[in-house]
Parts: C-alpha cells; sequence; structure tokens
C-alpha cells in the first residue's frame, strides 16, 4: 500500500508538471539527415532558449519526396505541421495548393514581424516569390551543384591539387590520369536529372522548358532534347564505358563511391561539404562546375536547389505567431552565417554573406565561396533564372529513367530524351489543365 | 498463420467444431471483422471511389472523370511492360521460394535429434520486416560497399544494380524469396509430416528409393499445400513486395523493377495522382481476387485424399 501512494504522488507530480507548461508546440518537419539535422536541432534549441512562448518541435521525416508526401496526406487528415521543408521541385505544387499553404509576406504582415524580400539575395528571392515579388515559401536551405575533387588521389595521380578541371574536356583527361594509377572510376554525380540536365542546361544558358523554364506560365514545354544535352548525355554514355564517368544512382546514392575514394571527383550539392567533412579523411577541393568551351554562352550561372519551408493552414492562429518568430529568427545575421559556414549551403541574405566575408571565413575555407560566385557568375537569362515546373517530381524522375535507359543501352540519347520531352509534357498539360 | 495451418488439419481429417448458440460466434468473429472491415473494406471502397475522380493532391477540389482513369492506364504501353514484369518477378520468386522451402523441409524432416534448431534459425527471416530485409540486401550488394559486390568483383564480375536492369531484378527476387522461404518451409514440414509414415515404408520394400518414393508418393500427396502455397507467394509477391523493391532498387534502373505494385505508389505517392494510383489498385485488387477465388474453388475440390 506505501509503494501504491508513492507511485500515485508521482505519477500526478508529472500530470501536474506539465499542464503547468503552458508553451505552444510549433511542429517543423524537414529532411536533413545525420550532421544536418543536428544542425538543424541546435537552430531550434537556440531560438527555443531564446524566448518561452513558443516551442519548435524538429522531426526528421525521412527524405525530400517523403516529407512532402507526408505534409500532403497530414494536410487531408487535418492534422498538418505548422512548417515543412519542401525541395525546390515542389514548388510549383506547393504554389498550387493555395487553399492549404499560407504564404510567408502574408504571415510576416500578419504577426506584425518585421520582413523584407530586398533582404534575401535576388537567385534565392525570386525563386519562391510569385509573380508579384511576393515570397511564398521561406528561404531555408539553397544550394547549387558544384566539383569536389579528392585533392590526395589527385596528388597521388601526379595532378595539381591546386588546380581542378574547368571543362568537361580536362574531365576527361584528369579522370585518365586518375585511372593511371589504379583509380576505378574519375566522376560521379548526384541528383543525375538535377546536375547533368537542368543546371547543365542552365550553365551553359540552355533553356530547360519554354516561358523562362515555366516562370512566365503554365503552358510552357520541355526543352531538355537540344543538341547540347544530346551531346552531353552521349559522353556520359561513352564515359561509363571506361568509368571516366560512372554512374552511381539517383538521388545520393551515389555518395560512397566519392567517400570511399573510389571516384576522384563528384558533383554534388554545395550543402554536401559537410557529409564530405565528416565522412573523409582525404582534403577535398571545391571548384566551379565543368563546361563545355566550345558552347556558346558557358559558362552562364548555376540554379538552386535545396528546400524552402512552407506554412500549412489550418492550425491555431495564435500558433502561426511562432513560426514567424522562428522565421525572423533564422533570418538573423549571425545565425545565417553559422548556418551557411557548418553545412555549406549558401547565405540565403546579403547581410548574412557580408558578415561571413568580414569573418574572413572564406580565406580561411578555400572553395567555400565557389556555390555564390556560381551562382552570381553572370546576370541570369531567361534560361538560368531557375525553374517552376508542375509534377516535376515526376519529370525528374523520368529524366532519371531516360538517363538509365540510355547508359545501358537500351536507348539512343537522342531517343532517351525525345522520350523525356513527350512524356514530361503530358505531364505539364495535365498540370496546366488542373490549376487554370 | 495458424489459421491456415490448422484449416489445412481440420478439413483433411474431415472434423466439423460446432457452437450451441449464436452469441458465442459472434463475439469471437467480431474483432476478426471490424478489423477487416476498417483496415481492407473501408480503404478498398474508397480506393474505388477515388479511381473515379481526378484530384489535386492536398484534396481541395476534385472532379468525376468516370473511367478516365482506367481507359488511360490500358492505353499506356509502358502499363504493360509492368504486368509482364510483375507477372515474371512473380512467377520466379514463387518458383525459387518454394523449391527451397520444399527442399529444406524435406531434409529438415529427415533429421531426428537437431531438426529443432534447424527449423527455428529456418523461421528467423519471416520475422524480418520487409523493409528492413530490404536495406539488409541494398547493404550486402551495394556495388560500392557491399559484402557481396565485392565477393562478386573477386571473380570479376561488376555488381552494380544502379546501372545494370538484370542485376537489379536478380536483387529484388533474391530479397523477396528470401522472406518468404520461412514461411513456405513451415508449410511444407506440416505436409511431410502428416503423410503416414506407412504408405513410404510399404513403397520401399516395394523397391522404390528415396527419389521414386518421392515422386510418386511425397509429392502428390503435397499437392494440397503446393497449390495452397502457389497462390499465397504469388499474392505476396504481387502486394507485399513493395518494401523490398523501395528500400534497393526504387524501379530502377530504367523502369526494369517497377511492379504493379511500385508503380501505384510512385504515381499516387511520388506523382501525387491518387486518382490513377487508385485505379491501378483496384486493377490489382481484382487480379488478386480471382486468384483467391481460385484457390478457394480448387481446395475445396481436393479435400479427400
Amino acid at each position: 500500500m506505501k509503494h501504491y501512494a508513492k507511485y500515485m504522488l508521482f505519477a500526478s507530480a508529472l500530470t501536474m508538471s506539465s499542464s503547468a507548461y503552458a508553451q505552444i508546440n510549433i511542429v517543423f518537419w524537414h529532411a536533413m539527415a545525420g550532421e544536418m539535422g543536428n544542425k538543424v536541432d541546435k537552430i531550434a534549441n537556440d531560438f527555443n532558449a531564446s524566448q518561452k512562448e513558443f516551442h519548435i518541435q524538429t522531426v526528421y521525416k525521412g527524405t525530400y519526396t517523403e516529407v512532402m508526401t507526408s505534409a500532403i496526406a497530414a494536410y487531408r487528415a487535418k492534422q498538418p505541421p505548422h512548417i515543412v521543408q519542401v525541395f525546390e521541385v515542389g514548388t510549383a505544387t506547393m504554389m498550387a495548393a493555395k487553399g492549404a499553404i499560407y504564404p510567408v509576406h502574408e504571415l510576416m504582415k500578419d504577426q506584425k514581424v518585421p520582413f523584407d524580400s530586398k533582404d534575401y539575395l535576388p537567385a534565392v528571392a525570386s525563386y519562391f516569390s510569385d509573380t508579384k515579388g511576393n515570397m511564398i515559401s521561406f528561404p531555408f536551405n539553397a544550394s547549387t551543384p558544384v566539383l569536389y575533387y579528392n585533392k590526395d588521389l589527385f596528388s597521388k595521380a601526379g595532378l595539381d591539387p591546386n588546380s581542378p578541371p574547368k571543362t568537361f574536356k580536362d574531365m576527361e583527361s584528369y579522370s585518365k590520369k586518375l585511372q593511371a594509377v589504379g583509380i576505378p572510376c574519375g566522376f560521379t554525380t548526384e541528383w543525375p536529372s538535377f546536375m547533368q540536365f537542368e543546371n547543365f542546361s542552365a550553365y551553359h544558358n540552355q533553356p530547360i522548358s519554354t516561358k523562362e523554364n515555366g516562370l512566365d506560365g503554365l503552358d510552357a514545354e520541355l526543352k531538355l532534347n537540344g543538341p547540347l544535352q544530346v551531346k552531353h548525355l552521349q559522353n556520359l554514355v561513352n564515359w561509363q564505358k571506361e568509368k571516366i564517368f560512372d554512374y552511381g544512382g539517383r538521388g545520393d546514392s551515389s555518395k560512397p563511391k566519392f567517400f570511399s575514394g573510389e571516384c576522384g571527383m563528384t558533383i554534388s550539392s554545395a550543402g554536401a561539404r559537410l557529409g564530405i567533412i565528416t565522412n573523409m579523411k582525404a582534403e577535398v577541393g571545391i571548384s566551379l562546375l565543368p563546361y563545355y568551351d566550345d558552347a556558346k554562352g558557358a559558362p552562364q550561372n548555376s540554379i538552386i536547389g535545396g528546400a524552402s519551408l512552407w506554412v500549412m493552414k489550418g492550425l491555431k492562429s495564435e500558433e502561426y505567431k511562432g513560426a514567424a518568430l522562428f522565421f525572423d529568427y533564422f533570418a538573423k545575421p549571425d545565425v545565417q552565417s553559422w548556418w551557411h559556414q557548418q553545412t555549406g549551403y549558401v547565405p540565403i541574405t546579403n547581410a548574412a554573406y557580408e558578415l561571413t566575408r568580414k569573418q574572413g571565413f572564406y580565406e580561411k575555407n578555400p572553395g567555400t565561396d565557389v556555390a555564390i560566385k556560381q551562382l552570381n557568375l553572370n546576370p541570369p537569362t531567361e534560361n538560368s533564372k531557375g525553374l517552376r515546373l508542375g509534377n516535376f517530381v515526376q519529370i525528374r524522375a523520368i529524366v532519371d529513367e531516360e538517363l538509365e535507359n540510355a547508359l545501358q543501352g537500351k536507348k539512343t540519347p537522342k531517343e532517351a530524351l525525345d522520350s523525356v520531352v513527350t512524356r514530361g509534357n503530358e505531364l505539364l498539360r495535365a498540370f496546366q489543365k488542373s490549376n487554370s | 498463420m495458424l489459421g491456415g495451418i490448422s484449416k489445412g488439419l481440420i478439413e483433411m481429417r474431415g472434423k466439423r467444431v460446432t457452437f450451441g448458440g449464436v452469441i458465442f460466434p459472434i463475439v469471437f468473429l467480431a474483432p476478426q471483422l471490424i478489423v477487416t472491415l476498417v483496415f481492407f473494406v473501408w480503404p478498398a471502397l474508397q480506393s474505388l471511389r477515388t479511381s473515379l475522380f481526378e484530384q489535386d493532391p492536398f484534396g481541395l477540389s476534385e472532379k468525376f472523370i468516370g473511367f478516365e482513369n482506367f481507359i488511360k492506364i490500358f492505353n499506356d504501353a509502358e502499363y504493360l511492360e509492368v504486368v509482364l514484369l510483375t507477372i515474371s518477378f512473380s512467377v520466379t520468386t514463387t518458383t525459387i521460394t518454394m523449391s527451397l522451402a520444399l527442399l529444406f523441409a524435406v531434409l529438415a524432416d529427415r533429421l531426428v535429434n537437431i531438426s529443432t534448431i534447424y527449423k527455428s534459425l529456418l523461421i528467423w527471416p519471416y520475422a524480418v520486416a520487409p523493409a528492413i530485409a530490404g536495406v539488409l540486401w541494398w547493404f550486402l550488394f551495394n556495388p560500392t560497399i557491399g559484402i557481396l559486390a565485392r565477393f562478386l568483383s573477386i571473380f570479376g564480375f561488376n555488381w552494380n544494380h544502379f546501372l545494370n536492369s538484370n542485376h537489379a531484378l536478380i536483387l529484388i527476387i533474391i530479397a523477396s524469396s528470401w522472406k518468404q522461404i520461412s514461411y513456405n518451409f513451415l508449410f511444407y514440414l506440416a505436409g511431410l509430416q502428416s503423410i503416414p509414415k506407412s504408405l513410404l515404408e510399404a513403397a520401399s520394400i516395394d523397391g522404390a528409393d528415396g527419389f521414386t518414393r518421392f515422386k510418386k508418393i511425397t509429392f502428390p500427396l503435397l499437392m494440397p499445400t503446393t497449390f495452397f502455397l502457389i497462390i499465397t507467394n504469388l499474392v505476396y509477391a504481387f502486394c507485399d513486395t513493395f518494401a523490398v523493391v523501395h528500400a534497393t532498387s526504387a524501379g530502377g534502373p530504367g523502369n526494369s523493377t517497377t511492379t504493379m505494385i511500385y508503380k501505384i505508389y510512385r504515381d499516387g505517392f511520388e506523382a501525387l495522382d491518387l486518382g490513377l494510383s487508385s485505379a491501378q489498385s483496384v486493377i490489382l485488387m481484382f487480379l488478386v481476387g480471382a486468384l483467391t477465388l481460385i484457390q478457394f474453388r480448387y481446395i475445396e475440390r481436393n479435400i479427400h485424399y
């Protein structure tokens, strides 16, 4: 009986203490795995410590696709999270769901939290703004593909570790030198569609689709089967035969190839730097993307990837203040610079970029400003402002599929890319039909 | 699983169990019926409904389009490829699973003392969740860091299921079969042990060797079990292998490992086209329903042996 009373007292004390805690919980779903997730948690913890009214609860929900699907399912079940991280290719779908999302510029205005879209890097802000220039989602982790190369393996192959390849011709000759000393593969890539087709097109001032890659209208048509893209795919197919280029799968499946030293170089996201530092002992250099120097207009500038934060409708109005305050906190220069320096993602505000420069970070860590330099390499043309195409998650999967068909020799590069355009345009028309 | 075994046993021996009143049966049946209604019938009806509509991903609006989704599916050349792949994948997986399970059962049946250890160890894979099994095989066969992939490279065989369709297909067949062998093994073992020893003794007295005894007595007497397992395995390969495909090859390379169930996931959850995905679910449901119907009718006809 004595023990029973003790347990009852303990249990009631617990319940009483939790009801005294009137903090509002803000749920934040994200796709930042591993070490990156720890950085997100630190930002959330610091925000929580800085004020007592709101508590950000971070939840790692899986891959970008899984997070987006879960958020949609949760919304349909009337239990959405407050904040959800959606990758850039989901932007069109999210923007079209006007009844489900709470545009960020409206949120900040309603909650009377200061917010000016001019504070943000133009390449980043415009990607997530509507045609009137109002920001609909909050940029969180913006990246762009860059070239990583294993300096130790370069030295081993007799290559100058401070002189990375600039053109695809260089990529070929460097790869052959690496292979000459026993390294199995020259280079690989992550996110094949994003890096070898979308960004490839922008960087060479070629259109991904008409209508400014979809930014100017829903009636865009894909143009990924242009002569330069076909030429590049043919090169990839040829290089695969000797493993000058070695395909490592979709998404970021190719990471082990670079981490293990199987491939001497990889084309990967600016945000991959953190994973590389964490997982590799070798010294790694970062440089601009390779290009074809006989292509007119190359190198132009690359376009951003990554994700932004969307606020879901359907929650209690007093809770939204927490989301607004969290965005305000995240945009502070010192928080932003910390996030940029730790992860490799580009700083999303001008102030953060300036602060990082003043701190001498780029001198101490050569290569960390490559991403931002590449994004700002040239004033963007109609082919390199970004992209906004509907059903793009599916279209990317089609590009990956047809790339794999071409690499296996099941289709010629021209057939594969023509198929991408045909199948992709069907999806674009379906999206157009249901959103006009 | 236990219900399946006991049903088989009860039917084979012709026993019947009856209850006096109506309350007891209802009380016993209610939990299972509720679960079946909530988790199977209700979602199936929802699928049927959704397949006739065109919805935006968030469910903010929908438009009735009748059988348009179905027409779109049947006109899609790619869908035929997916169906053919699913059939060949399922038949291959079923054949491998049942052959190996029968072999293990025959071998385990002969053991007297240590058979329990073998039985326990052979049943373990069944307890592994399909997603975990998929990740397990992903690690073993990863072209860069997988133990089995590296082992194969010693013989000059470059394993890369990211690039080679055949490798990817082999991978999902192995991963799917591995899990099901245990289930089949249990049924075959039970089946073997219900064969009267006197029959086999009589045969060996008549001069039949092991292989002939197996061919003429054992295997024919295992036909009800075999038929039941064929249907069960086919249904497993059609429906329960989603997790294995998702964790290993994600339907690639190209679409060479995109089975029907995987395409349902792709169209529904990645492409967010719920109408099209539901229509495919309905088609798959009818296919599986037809298989199950065949099973019930055939088993009923082959009760008495």
